[in-house]
């Protein structure tokens, strides 16, 4: 099997994966679902190091590590941006239920 | 550097994997959700960590320069941005996002045709893998920027529609096919650039003609195309760890775009064609809004009035939209929450899928407001209880309350599910002017003898809400 047709393996089954277990997201988290698969969706970082940490001296140019550094710089302030926002989101939900509880007890 | 076995790379980018997938898991309630955030975040630094040793990283300096200026704007970005404004920074991370996976396809062409030199011919399929990469990258840069403009209102949401535009993209992806054909039989710097800068136009015409109303859909579209480009970059790089992560987060935005589809009762074709939402109701001009509601025959509440019904009502459904968000009344409306729920009111939130900007964009902004999930229903759980409901109070929303999508066979919305507000007692719709919705359609809810409109912005008219409830 050529490492394309293992790639098409591999993409075909993990659209599977992602259906099911994105449906079972619950409605009210489909904005922080947004920030979070943002973030995930930087993992391009892994091919922007491949190509700024390349030693230029062997085989790339200024040129390359320019390129390989600003695809690192996006899709940095892609995962901290996405996770960092997501958490806020995420604990104004939490904060919800420890609230209600108080009310509760309150009551 | 150490010299590592290529499974033990493929084995942590497999657990890197993996805590991706309990991420997105985690977001099925509220009460794992942050965990699952922590999960993926650790997937993520599992990640960069592995790809800092494989053997063909040398040099440090720039990648620790890009992670950490990243970091910086970031952190800064993620803090200071105010929950309104979500859908715009969720549509220009997409952007990164795609202009990354440009710059990785580009690099990784330079690279390769440096080796060449030494390695002899270029892969067919890596050049194709290379091309389809960069052009998937190019559209959800540009289609994101021109998502955030409109989101930014830095242009207008209208759609903006010209005469044979789908004929001249059409011609467009046809010129960028024969570019992309050229590079993959003599891969060269020039075609290779032809057929990026296609795609990149082709970005910014696909989203200019989509209008305000189809936003939703707009931005999870691109949510899924970041998807796709970084599984692209997956492919080029034979890295399977971006495959799947890109598949992920691509079908999770293909999901949540038919969701919205449906939810609008839109195909997806008819959305990407655009068109839709153009505000060609001309009843915004003279006079009014006030004189323009009685011209009309449409009844219209002062707040006190309004005030006093929801004092006396023991059930109250309040129906947010993105005037909500415009307004920022999301505070103010908690004011009301707490003081009718004191008072013993059964007082709840009804959202519509495609209320607001983005899919959960109304969660959100209520959850900033702090308040308590399970008072805020969907579509399907809140329906059936608008009839034994003394007061709906619509703020900010307009379309999806319209009775004529069930009724009028005749209204482009028909068909679309709506919240069953017009059952309600009384509805309250609080309305600025009486400029009708995104879909450019009159509601045929405010000639309901069980309505009333309240002028006004939707947080002043909260306060003057709350101040005649102190009052009395």
């Amino acid at each position: 099997m050529s490492p394309t047709m293992l790639g098409i393996y591999v993409f075909v089954l993990s659209c599977f994966v992602g259906y099911h277990v994105i449906w079972g997201v619950t409605p009210a988290l489909h904005t922080p679902l947004m920030a979070v698969t943002n973030a995930i969706s930087a993992i391009v970082i892994v091919g922007s190091i491949l190509i700024a940490g390349v030693d230029h001296a062997e085989l790339g140019s200024g040129f390359s590590i320019f390129i390989g550094f600003f695809a690192v710089l996006l899709a940095s302030i892609n995962i901290f941006g996405g996770f960092i926002v997501t958490n806020r989101m995420l604990m104004m939900f939490k904060k919800k239920k420890v609230s209600l509880y108080n009310a509760k007890f309150k009551s | 550097m150490l010299n590592l076995n290529p499974d033990i790379f493929a084995a942590m980018y497999l657990i890197a994997t993996i805590l991706f997938i309990f991420g997105l898991k985690g977001l099925s309630s509220p009460k794992t959700a942050v965990r699952g955030n922590v999960y993926a975040m650790v997937g993520m630094v599992i990640a960069v960590i592995t790809t800092l040793f494989h053997p063909d990283v040398k040099n440090y300096t720039w990648i620790f320069a890009g992670i950490s200026l990243g970091a910086v704007i970031g952190v800064i970005v993620a803090l200071k941005i105010q929950m309104t404004a979500m859908p715009q920074l969720v549509a220009c991370l997409h952007s990164f996002v795609g202009l990354a996976a440009v710059l990785v396809a580009f690099g990784t062409f330079i690279l390769h045709d440096a080796a060449r030199q030494v390695a002899g011919q270029l892969e067919t399929v890596l050049l194709i893998e290379i091309i389809i990469g960069s052009i998937i990258g190019a559209v959800t840069f540009t289609g994101s920027l021109i998502a955030f403009g409109k989101l930014q209102a830095i242009l207008s949401s209208n759609s903006l529609i010209f005469k044979g535009q789908h004929l001249f993209n059409l011609f467009l992806a046809l010129v960028m096919l024969v570019f992309s054909i050229q590079f993959v039989y003599s891969p060269g710097v020039l075609p290779f650039i032809t057929a990026t800068v296609i795609a990149l136009a082709l970005g910014f015409l696909l989203i200019l003609p989509i209008g305000g109303a189809d936003m939703p859909v707009v931005v999870s579209m691109l949510n899924s195309y970041s998807g796709w480009a970084a599984a692209a970059t997956g492919f080029t790089l034979k890295n399977n760890l971006l495959i799947t992560t890109g598949a992920l987060v691509g079908s999770s935005g293909a999901i949540l775009s038919y969701i919205m589809c449906k939810s609008m009762n839109r195909s997806f074709f008819s959305v990407i064609l655009g068109g839709f939402g153009e505000n060609s109701g001309g009843d915004s001009g003279e006079g009014s809004a006030l004189s323009q509601a009685v011209k009309k025959g449409i009844k219209s509440v002062a707040p006190e009035d309004a005030a006093f019904v929801l004092e006396n009502a023991s059930k109250v459904i309040v129906v947010p939209g993105y005037g909500m968000a415009v307004a920022q009344a999301q505070h103010s409306l908690k004011e009301l929450y707490l003081f009718l729920q004191q008072k013993g009111v059964d007082f709840r939130f009804a959202i519509h899928p495609v209320a607001g900007r983005m899919p959960g964009h109304m969660n959100v902004l209520l959850a900033e407001a702090e308040i308590p999930y399970d008072s805020v229903l969907e579509m399907d759980e809140i329906n059936p209880e608008f009839a034994s409901t003394d007061v709906a109070l619509i703020i900010g929303a307009n379309d999806v309350v319209n009775p004529a999508a069930k009724s009028d066979k005749t209204s482009p919305l028909y068909g679309m599910p709506i919240l069953d507000a017009y059952k309600a007692k009384q509805v309250y719709m609080v309305k600025r002017s009486m400029k009708p919705g995104y879909a450019g359609v009159d509601n045929a809810l405010f000639y309901y003898d069980n309505c009333a409109l309240i002028f006004g912005d939707a947080k002043n008219v909260c306060l003057s809400l709350l101040a005649a409830l102190n009052g009395t």
